[in-house]
């Protein structure tokens, strides 16, 4: 009986992971790759994709994997790129209520395809709701680390020639700030998270930006935050 | 590899921690389900934006104007995104041809 709900729920949550299955695939293999270009094994890539499961902290932990050791510079940056995170699981607090002991892998689990699908979707009926989140997130996750397996095995594998395939990384932010850009009227935030950043770039010079603009994007945000919140941000 | 096998792992624990962290904190700050801690909510509606603005920043840092090798690419790729986006509204497809577009770029002509 159990076991029939469960194959129910997996069911009912596999359609609507399609698309992260393609998604993740692909950015799994680049990530896979590029790690692999950096001297990292595959065995790395798989650790990193199971245990962190964060695309974007990943790929720019590709840079602290191959600069200077610094363990806090890497704590901070993942929590900034991650700070997204908190919004997502403020919207989910009621829909994860009652998911007893499966909370904690949800939550664990709560990367931004997951977000997306959890949040816009709805069990069929006479699936169970908690099982069928669960799947959702087992699966995405189990893309995730397949993907990055497989990029690290064919990076092993076949030589080719791999520069400038670290834009890959460019190109997903970028790709992400145009959605952010499209889906928001009030662009101020992201307009004084350029000009932070920049103004510290220019400032400190390119490997020591990155905290000093964390710091004005807060401060900034802080002190406008009368200002800001007026404005409908959705 | 740059770094050793153990400093490495202490990486890959840093990022877990900071991304555990990020996950649960409006879990636990809230488990009361009080809604109204406000700088929260407001943090968690106004950062996904800056932040990514300060990534898009971050990945262009070594970009500069003292020759054309050194902004062009960049700066074609990243056009082309934009209008690929605008046009196809794709992810996948835009990071993929923007990425191919800029290899390109770097191997063969800049």
């Amino acid at each position: 009986m159990k076991k029939n709900n469960l194959k129910r729920a997996l069911k009912a949550a596999f359609p609507h992971t399609i698309p992260v299955l393609t998604g993740f695939t692909f950015l799994g293999i680049a990530y896979g790759v590029l790690m692999s270009s950096k001297g990292y094994g595959v065995w790395w890539t798989a650790l990193a994709s199971f245990l962190v499961f964060a695309g974007s902290a990943q790929y720019i932990a590709i840079t602290f994997l191959t600069s200077v050791f610094n363990p806090i510079y890497a704590l901070l940056m993942t929590l900034m790129i991650n700070a997204r995170h908190l919004f997502y699981g403020i919207s989910l607090l009621d829909k994860y209520k009652n998911t007893g002991k499966l909370k904690p892998y949800l939550i664990f689990g709560l990367c931004d395809e997951t977000f997306s699908i959890v949040c816009s979707t709805e069990p069929p009926p006479g699936v169970n709701r908690k099982w069928f989140i669960f799947f959702i997130t087992l699966l995405d996750h189990s893309y995730w680390v397949l993907g990055s397996i497989l990029g690290g095995l064919l990076g092993s594998m076949i030589s080719f020639n791999t520069q400038g395939l670290d834009f890959v990384l460019t190109a997903l932010f970028v790709v992400i700030f145009l959605g952010q850009w499209k889906a928001q009227k009030n662009h101020k935030p992201a307009i004084i998270g350029i000009l932070c950043s920049i103004g510290c770039l220019i400032v400190f010079g390119p490997s020591n930006f990155i905290i000093p603009s964390m710091a004005a994007i807060l401060v900034i945000l802080t002190v406008f935050r009368k200002n800001l919140a007026k404005e409908e941000v959705k | 590899m740059t770094l050793t096998a153990g400093q490495t792992f202490i990486i890959i624990c840093m990022l877990t921690l900071g991304t555990v962290i990020t996950r649960f904190l409006p879990f636990i700050l809230f488990h009361n389900n009080k809604k109204n801690s406000s700088y929260i909510t407001y943090l968690g509606k106004v950062l996904p934006y800056a932040s990514i603005a300060m990534l898009v920043v971050y990945c262009l840092r070594e970009v500069n104007f003292t020759s054309p090798a050194n902004y062009a690419p960049e700066a074609i790729a990243i056009i082309f995104i934009v209008l690929l986006h605008h046009w196809k509204n794709n992810a996948l497809l835009s990071i993929g041809a923007g990425t191919a577009v800029y290899m390109f770029l770097v191997q063969t002509v800049f």
